[in-house]
């Protein structure tokens, strides 16, 4: 570490600030934030350490609306203290930044692109987690940004780069980022203090001393060798490991083999698909429904033309599966009463062993979703007679709180979730069965014509999801992008154009824009 | 009770004489304040001043030892107002707000205390807020210092020189018999530095004083004859004398050399950022040293001809540097140089842009290119080469960038009315809808939309003034906040409302405090304020206002109930302004006054419940009608570990505070079942733990009565 802020390396690029500039000497540092991360605890901590380490030193923030989780910046700038005053600006200048910390990835990416991060001279010291905007969470399908893409720029734009992920290096603490940046702040080795002075620093601020100590060490001795590029949101458990083999009665264990070994038996590239879907059918329902499964997934097997991928059939197991295993009151009964969502509810909730979980579930039945649970005709004969429909709503629809740690509430999910046996009976089986064999024929078909046109369309199941009017809503676009397909002509080339409807499809909730687009697709026709 | 407590920090603001004081620029004025001599202190909450308002509170003790009288006014007009102590008495004032849009409320008063003049010091400081940060329209209260002869001062921005302006202010003021306005911009107020303090000064009269001797002047107050001669008397006695005692006191600074071709004139506020143009052109030093001579206008209105003059009389030109739109100083000081004849020519917006913010990067290229035109021969070789073009935006990253304007916090109590609010529309259409200024304007940001005006603190439903024909199949929507309600909503509001019988929806968003300034208390704020007066209720006020239809709401958390009581009002056949009253407790707040409670419990060994939602990933399709009903930060979306998935499941993480908006949103608009709520019990009695034993019992046996008749695929907890 370099003891003379004025002897540091600062190569002249072409954008370079002249060799006259005399603030060259002053060291200046930006902060950008999401508001409530606690940037002006890490500002403070910068001005501290100055003030300490003998440099005059200026900090400035912006206060007001911005502090509800909008986009927040601190500006700092020390220079050795002397008996002179010296004149220190209170904004931070595009091109004149020595060190650009930001606290979340896509500011990082702003600070980026407002000119704070340049090549000749900028240590960008970023943490490269999300916390994603509302804008990118809105969307029905995947809105997020594209983090890979926004972390290779942002190394391109600086000099030097720190990012990696300090928000769980913090919380693995039980800290605060501030106290993980202001340790790669130290581990960067761009200001003249020692890593002494940064922890005194924080042992006289008095509160929460040991945590903040912790995460500064973590992120002080972070190896960079390890790539912990974590581009996803702040859940630190993301689901366990689906391969596991089933445990059961040797007679349906004995079922199991026979249904995994007709998996193994397919093409390789198909069989990573193939067994996610056939664990998903037959936890859903039964072996018999695995069997069904595996079935329909040979159909597209048999069509498939051979190429080395079975893209066809690897989409096929995708989709098939996910068209069986429905959400419905049965589905949703038995996933809320197994063991193991207790024991995932339990981590989630960070519960230990001395501390009880009470458990409330939200749900609001309608007629409908009651409908759909009776045999099919008994169903289908209320759905068809309005005043019995409006009569079973007026008695079911309503919120219902449920306590499933309780005995009266768990017994009553249980209840329902034992009712799986006669699921094929119930009419909404029936419905999803017919939408099912219309997915798989109308691929089918299309596969005659176009290899990857059948693709295309099985993919539209992606839009069939949800719950009530989700759900509806979803079936609709779905059924709108099907009924397109004969003005789409059928080549290959209507392929990409189906996919692009669907991807407009995804981005848009009340399916405006997309029965527009259907629209002027139609005349062009 | 505050956001943010100063409690600490003033202590410093009893100081001995000759210390150094550190700190914030908010703390400094108000040890300036204490250095002068000042007698009563009054203002109104609004960034950038919101924590001077703080500081004043969290020094009540100190300013009552002093004999100091403190008082959080019920509106800016009521803080100008307030400044009336100073007109017949000796006694020096203060107030603060947030400027322009709080002057455009104090105006009235600030107009009628300019017309009768001040015996004692009356200063108003304003928070300008302007530029990056700024929540307001942009528009500069420099037209307000001139229309009422009131005079403006923008120190140069460090803590020294702001607070010299507050004694120079006091003293301006007495001199002239003119009120005085100090300017500080946004980060001035946050703005942390040092100075050397002096001693804490009694007032000499004080407001008791006062109140026990009364005086009066017949020609101070604003009526005929009296009102012409004030006219006058500004133009022929009180600006000269503000002229002569700017002047005398040298408050404006001359940097620099003597003689040069070239100068530059800038408001002190911008004197930092001129000083850094320079430093990076090599024509000043590190302490401000500069090569190029400086006119500072610590005063920028009103100027002072002669010195102006006599600064440009040596210099070929002279560049003008002066934030804002209109450019009121430059179009005075080439009217100066045309009237006197000068041959010296003056530069100012043409070289700067017309409007906007001077940032680093606009004051470099500015003086830049100012130079480079006029006197080049002053710059460095490698300065006075043309800029370098600056790097390309990539314009790929900045596509992948999203936007994050600034939006509801976790837990809000605002958000699920405006949940409510959006599903009425889905079911009853689009209707027109009036916001108001407060943290319920972030309704007109994704995910909920909606808003289509704002027109001022207190004035929603005053906005929503014309939507009154009882003939139209849909009545408008209005929304105000407390603490809008109490700055003048209930009059220009409701009243309004109820005088002209509009037929209109108005709810009135109630959570205990004035949460988007910092959470200060208010007349209806649930908490006990040992120095004010609070527990009004808004009902009440309505109901006496006339209101003949008022539907209270003690938690706004139960949409279905926002959502039935909105359609109600939006339906009924009830005549008149129909409000309602949506009151949860602000979750900033609540969080703050709660947590060090649940704290100390916890660490007594009490049991606490601690609640929290969660979704079920396996239940969740990803469809995310959750968030766009939402939009709340601790609801985000993660991918899973599941090749089946396209799109990510929704997700909350540990900073969910428990609001329950999740559960009764998917409840109401009937999403889906994924969600559940925990309530995790710490410290659990022996009837907690007996219960809890039995019913582990039960379930266990159904459980593993159940998985003995099928497959179990359980997954393996892991971690990625």
């Amino acid at each position: 570490m370099s003891s003379d802020p004025d002897n540091r390396l600062k190569p002249l690029a072409s954008n370079a600030t002249p060799v006259s500039d005399t603030s060259a000497g002053i060291i200046k540092i930006a902060i950008h934030a999401v508001g409530g991360q606690g940037g002006g605890v890490l500002a403070n901590w910068i001005s501290d350490l100055a003030t300490r380490g003998g440099y005059a030193v200026q900090m400035t923030s912006v206060a007001g609306v911005a502090q509800r989780t909008g986009a927040t910046i601190y500006y700092i700038e020390m220079v050795q203290k002397t008996d002179k005053r010296p004149v220190l600006a209170l904004t931070p200048a595009p091109g004149d930044v020595d060190i650009l910390i930001a606290a979340e990835l896509m500011e990082a990416g702003r600070a980026v692109v407002r000119g704070f991060v340049t090549p000749d001279r900028t240590t960008l010291i970023a943490s490269s987690h999300r916390i994603l905007a509302v804008d990118e969470k809105v969307l029905p399908g995947d809105g997020r940004a594209d983090s890979p893409l926004v972390y290779e720029k942002i190394k391109l734009a600086a000099h030097k780069t720190l990012c990696f992920d300090m928000e769980s290096i913090a919380s693995g603490a039980g800290s605060m980022i501030s106290a993980s940046l202001f340790g790669a702040l130290a581990k960067s080795g761009e200001l003249p203090f020692s890593k002494d002075l940064f922890e005194d620093v924080i042992r006289r601020s008095g509160r929460g001393v040991d945590a903040s100590l912790t995460a500064f060490r973590g992120a002080l001795n972070y190896d960079e060798g390890v790539p912990l590029v974590r581009f996803d949101s702040a859940p630190k458990v993301i689901g366990g490991d689906r391969s596991a083999a089933p445990v059961g009665p040797a007679r349906l264990m004995a079922q199991w083999q026979s249904l995994s070994d007709q998996v193994t038996a397919m093409p390789e590239p198909v069989q990573k698909m193939a067994m996610a879907g056939l664990r998903k059918v037959v936890d859903y329902q039964d072996t018999a429904y695995g069997a069904e499964y595996l079935q329909t997934v040979q159909l597209f097997l048999a069509q498939d033309s051979g190429d080395s991928t079975y893209t066809l059939t690897t989409t096929a197991a995708k989709y098939i599966a996910n068209a069986m295993c429905y959400d419905d009151i049965i589905r949703v009964a038995d996933l809320k009463t197994r063991a193991s969502r207790e024991r995932r509810l339990r981590r989630e909730q960070q519960a230990d062993a001395g501390q009880i979980v009470q458990v409330t579930e939200y749900f609001h039945p309608r007629a409908q979703e009651v409908c759909a649970t009776l045999p099919a005709p008994i169903g289908r004969r209320i759905e068809n007679s309005p005043r019995l429909y409006g009569l079973l709503n007026k008695l079911v629809d309503k919120g219902r709180r449920i306590r499933t740690d309780s005995a009266s509430g768990f017994l009553m999910l249980w209840c329902t979730s034992v009712l799986k046996p006669v699921r094929r009976r119930l009419l909404r089986h029936r419905v999803e069965t017919d939408h099912l064999q219309h997915l798989v024929n109308t691929s089918l078909s299309a596969a005659e014509q176009s290899y990857p046109l059948a693709i295309a369309i099985l993919k539209c199941q992606r839009l069939v999801k949800g719950y009530s009017d989700t759900h509806a809503r979803g079936q609709s676009k779905y059924r709108m992008l099907i009924d397109a397909l004969p003005a789409l002509g059928g080549q290959s080339a209507s392929a990409e154009q189906l996919s692009q409807l669907l991807e407009l499809a995804l981005q848009d909730e009340s399916g405006d824009l997309l029965q527009a687009e259907l629209a002027a697709l139609t005349v062009n026709a | 009770m505050a956001e943010r407590s100063f409690q600490k920090e003033v202590q410093q603001l009893k100081i001995a004489s000759g210390d150094t004081f550190r700190g914030e620029g908010i703390l400094a004025i108000t040890k300036a304040l204490l250095e002068n001599g000042v007698g009563y202190v009054a203002g109104y909450q609004g960034a950038p001043i919101s924590h001077l308002m703080d500081v004043l509170a969290d020094a009540e003790e100190i300013l009552t030892e002093l004999g100091v009288h403190f008082e959080a006014s019920a509106s800016e007009a009521t803080a100008a107002a307030t400044l009336a102590a100073s007109v017949h008495y000796p006694i020096r004032g203060a107030v603060t707000f947030k400027s322009t849009v709080g002057t455009n409320v104090a105006s009235d008063a600030l107009a009628n205390l300019a017309s009768g003049g001040v015996t004692g010091g009356a200063l108003i400081i304003v928070g300008e807020d302007y530029g990056e940060g700024s929540s307001i329209m942009q528009e500069r209260s420099h037209a307000f210092a001139m229309k009422s002869s009131i005079w403006l001062l923008d120190p140069r921005p460090n803590l020294p020189s702001i607070v010299k302006a507050v004694g120079d202010g006091f003293r301006l003021s007495e001199a002239s018999n003119s009120p005085v306005m100090l300017q500080v911009r946004i980060r001035s107020c946050h703005l942390l530095g040092e100075f050397t303090a002096a001693e804490n000064v009694r007032p000499p009269t004080t407001v008791k004083d006062a109140l026990e001797n009364p005086q009066r002047d017949y020609e101070r107050i604003v009526l005929p004859p009296s009102s012409f001669m004030h006219e006058q008397e500004k133009v022929t006695v009180r600006m000269p004398a503000a002229v002569a005692y700017i002047g005398d006191n040298h408050l404006n600074e001359i940097f620099g050399p003597d003689d040069a071709p070239a100068g530059i004139v800038c408001q002190g506020g911008m004197y930092n950022a001129v000083i850094r143009a320079l430093q990076r052109l090599g024509l000043a030093d590190v302490y401000g040293q500069s090569d190029i001579p400086l006119y500072v206008l610590n005063v920028t209105y009103p100027l002072v001809d002669e010195e102006f003059l006599a600064f440009a009389e040596s210099k070929s030109s002279v560049l003008v540097v002066e934030e804002g739109h209109p450019e009121y100083i430059e179009q005075a000081l080439r009217a100066l140089l045309h009237k006197s004849g000068s041959t010296t020519t003056l530069h100012g917006k043409g070289t700067f842009p017309m409007a906007g913010e001077l940032t680093g990067q606009v004051m470099l290229d500015s003086i830049r290119l100012y130079l480079q035109e006029n006197a080049a021969q002053l710059m460095p070789a490698q300065a006075r080469a043309s800029n370098a073009p600056s790097p390309e935006v990539d314009a790929t990253l900045a596509r992948a960038l999203p936007a994050r304007p600034p939006s509801f916090c976790i837990g809000c109590p605002e958000r699920p009315i405006f949940a409510a609010t959006k599903m009425v529309e889905q079911e009853l259409g689009a209707h027109h809808i009036a916001s108001d200024i407060g943290c319920h304007l972030f309704s007109i940001n994704a995910p909920f939309n909606l808003g289509a005006t704002t027109m001022g603190y207190g004035l929603g439903p005053a906005s929503a003034s014309a939507f009154n024909d009882s003939s139209a199949g849909r009545r408008s929507i209005s929304f105000l906040g407390d603490g809008g309600f109490w700055h003048n909503g209930l009059t220009s509001s409701i009243g309004n409302a109820v005088f002209n019988n509009n037929d209109g929806v108005i709810i009135i968003v109630d959570n205990f405090y004035s949460a988007a300034t910092g959470g200060q208390d208010i007349l209806s704020s649930r908490a006990d304020n040992k120095s004010k007066s609070t527990n009004h209720t808004i009902k009440h006020a309505v109901e006496g206002m006339g209101v003949g239809w008022v539907r209270q709401i003690d938690r706004t958390y139960d949409v279905g109930r926002v959502q039935a009581t909105l359609k109600e009002a939006l339906t009924t056949e009830v005549v008149g302004p129909k409000v309602i009253i949506a009151s949860s407790e602000c979750m900033l707040n609540r969080q703050r006054r709660v947590k060090p409670l649940v704290n100390k419990a916890l660490a007594d060994g009490k049991r606490i419940a601690r609640t929290r939602f969660g979704v079920d990933e396996d239940i969740c399709t990803g469809d995310h009608a959750c968030i766009r009903l939402s939009g709340c930060p601790s609801l985000s979306v993660k991918t899973l570990n599941d090749p089946l998935r396209d799109d990510p499941v929704a997700s909350i993480d540990q900073h969910c505070v428990g609001c329950g908006n999740c559960g009764e949103v998917a409840d109401a608009a009937v999403l889906c079942p994924s969600f559940y709520q925990a309530d995790v019990i710490s410290n659990p009695g022996w009837w907690d733990r007996t219960c809890s034993r039995l019913r582990r019992r039960l379930i266990t046996a159904l459980q593993t009565r159940r998985d003995k008749r099928r497959l179990v695929f359980d997954e393996v907890p892991g971690e990625l």
